[in-house]
């Protein structure tokens, strides 16, 4: 079985992002750039099917292939899935920044061509914060979706997946082929061996340019500036719960 | 100009964040509709009918869609989509689950998480964790959006509109094997007044439990937690406010043990009163606190329970 795994390379999540003075988007000059979160989760689960580690029956998965979309330096990100476990990488690269629309239409372009069994991609790029892409490539492929999966389990041509949903959990079975979104519970990534990254270099990396797939990625939104929420001032410090209680009562808050 | 609403409901009633979407559909312009999916939801149907503004209700009935599986919403609500210029539903997980679906099938830019309507074609949206608010303008024909239920006022009730049976389609290639759903009988999350969250200081589900359910009794108050209390077992799932969770936007939200992380504000520096209690005073929570209290929780909170009363 084969599994393609999508990664993006997004603001560090422990970078607060910063509007620029003219509007036109946030600042990422000189800003720590990493492999999106929940795209670390999608590989670390990967390989775990690939070891059969866990509550995974060993080679599950025989060949695990990441995919990116994104400027030259999204290379980075795919060493590090590479240094993961992930078998070979693809780099679709685009300067530009693609909309979930767009990014679907490539990733569904990839899938007709490595035939995976399983896409296992994030829930949420934490820099556009769409959550969109798995469920929009579901749809192009008509293939059934398991979204903010915090269990998996790949047996008899099916994937049982438990998701969290409000309220609770809840549990579905998608038959394969399948696209299967992750969520913070999976599972908490590995950090590469320095082994792993050397051998990592040597792993293959595809070039592709977004004209190779043929698909149109023409923007369909107009971003017509980006701004600087509300800022909140600190307040005061209270000394103890009967000043608090009281001052909660004036503000009418209780 | 014609607005579909994907009701979020719990099968005998619609949900606030249904009126609170219908508010945002009606300042799009143009006639409103609700559209129910679910098994044996005709008294959410009615409900729906309830809401002022609301031209008519659709219910679409089907096995597949008492679960709202997205493969069976999508093709639902597809089948309708010839007639709206736009589908909305609150950014709950479900919305979150089927609208993108909905949108790809329709080919159509998704917009995810309004929290302004500048025009019909025009929205406002947080993106990096709420540190950047985009303006964007949606070329498309038809417009697909999640709405974010805190940013909006819940249309009121005082309609009569009138239920009509639609198809409800049961097609998926996945099917639903189990839930396990939490029972409270506290106010939900996403519309309590008050909300008291619990972080990684809580230390275990026990002391989690012991320590905010009171607490929450007390204050008519639902109970929240952080990513770390969630990951580590103290709280179920469906607690954690976030980036990546549940936003809320209460009238009082009292963080309790949590640090502030980035992530965590993202989800509730909208509330209108912020408390923080927290033994570093450095905490970045403190930031955003209209009131802090520097202190061990395992003084400040039976503190705070007996000055309550
Ligand atoms: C992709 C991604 C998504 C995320 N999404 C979310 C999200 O949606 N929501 C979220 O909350 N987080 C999210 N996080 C995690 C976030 O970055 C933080 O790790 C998390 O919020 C920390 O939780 P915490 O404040 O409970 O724990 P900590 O940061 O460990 O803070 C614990 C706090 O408790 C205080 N404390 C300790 N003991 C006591 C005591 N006895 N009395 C009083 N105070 C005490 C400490 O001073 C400290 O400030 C996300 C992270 C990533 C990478
Ligand atoms: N440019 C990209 N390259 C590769 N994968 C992407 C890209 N954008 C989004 N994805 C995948 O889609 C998931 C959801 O992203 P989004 O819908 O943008 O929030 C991410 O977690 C990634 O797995």
């Amino acid at each position: 079985m084969k599994v393609l795994v999508p990664v993006k390379r997004v603001i560090d999540y422990n970078v607060k992002a910063r509007v620029k003075a003219d509007q036109t988007g946030v600042d990422l000059a000189n800003v720590k750039m990493s492999m999106n979160p929940f795209d670390e989760i999608a590989v670390e689960e990967a390989v775990r099917l690939k070891e059969g580690k866990e509550h995974h029956a060993a080679g599950t998965i025989s060949e695990i292939v990441v995919v990116s979309i994104g400027v030259q330096q999204a290379q980075e990100t795919i060493r590090t899935a590479l240094a993961m476990g992930a078998d070979r990488g693809i780099l679709i690269q685009s300067d530009a920044d693609l909309e979930p629309l767009a990014v679907a239409k490539l990733l569904a372009a990839v899938v007709a061509e490595e035939k995976p069994d399983l896409v296992l991609m994030g829930k949420q790029s934490i820099d556009g914060d769409n959550n969109a892409v798995g469920q929009m490539l579901a749809a192009l492929l008509d293939w059934p979706q398991a979204t903010f999966a915090s269990k998996i389990e790949i047996a008899g041509g099916k994937a049982t997946v438990t998701r969290e949903v409000d309220g609770g959990l809840q549990t579905l079975a998608a038959t394969l082929p399948a696209v299967v979104t992750v969520d913070l519970r999976l599972n908490t990534p590995r950090y590469a061996s320095l082994p792993n990254i050397m051998k990592a270099k040597k792993k293959e990396i595809a070039m592709k340019a977004v004209a190779d797939y043929g698909v149109d990625t023409a923007p369909r939104l107009k971003v017509v500036k980006v701004t600087a929420p509300a800022t909140r001032s600190a307040g005061i410090k209270v000394a103890d719960a009967a000043e608090l209680v009281s001052k909660l009562k004036t503000a009418g808050a209780l | 100009m014609a607005v579909l609403v994907i009701a979020d409901h719990d099968g005998s009633a619609v949900r606030d964040t249904t009126n609170k979407t219908v508010t945002a559909a009606l300042a799009l312009g143009g006639d409103v509709d609700v559209l129910v999916v679910g098994k044996d939801a005709k008294s959410a149907a009615d409900t729906a009918g309830k809401i002022t503004g609301v031209r008519k209700v659709l219910l679409a009935e089907s096995g597949e869609l008492g679960h709202h599986l997205a493969e069976a919403v999508a093709t639902t609500v597809v089948a309708l989509a010839d007639g709206y210029d736009a589908v909305l539903s609150p950014a709950t997980m479900d919305g979150k689950n089927f609208m993108p679906r909905i949108a790809a099938k329709l080919d159509v830019a998704p917009i995810s998480d309004i929290v302004e309507v500048v025009s019909a074609d025009t929205f406002v949206r947080p993106i990096y964790a709420g540190n950047a608010l985009e303006t964007i303008q949606s070329s498309d024909a038809k417009k697909v959006i999640t709405v974010r239920p805190t940013a909006f006022n819940a249309a009121a009730e005082g309609g009569s509109a009138s239920v009509e049976t639609v198809t409800g389609s049961d097609a998926g290639k996945a099917s639903f094997v189990g839930e396990e759903m939490v029972k409270s009988d506290r106010p939900d999350l996403g519309a309590a007044k008050i909300v008291v969250s619990g972080g990684r200081a809580l230390g275990s589900a026990e002391e989690f439990h012991a320590v905010m359910d009171p607490l929450a009794d007390k204050l008519g108050a639902a109970v929240g937690a952080s990513r770390a209390a969630v990951d580590a077992g103290y709280a179920p799932n469906d607690y954690q406010v976030g980036q990546t969770g549940k936003v809320v936007a209460p009238a009082l939200y009292i963080a309790i043990g949590i640090s502030g992380a980035i992530q965590h504000l993202a989800g509730m520096k909208d509330s209108k009163i912020i408390v923080a209690i927290n033994k570093d005073a450095d905490a970045p929570i403190f930031q955003v606190a209209d009131f802090g209290i520097v202190g061990d929780y395992k003084t400040v909170v039976p503190e705070l329970m007996s000055a309550l009363g």
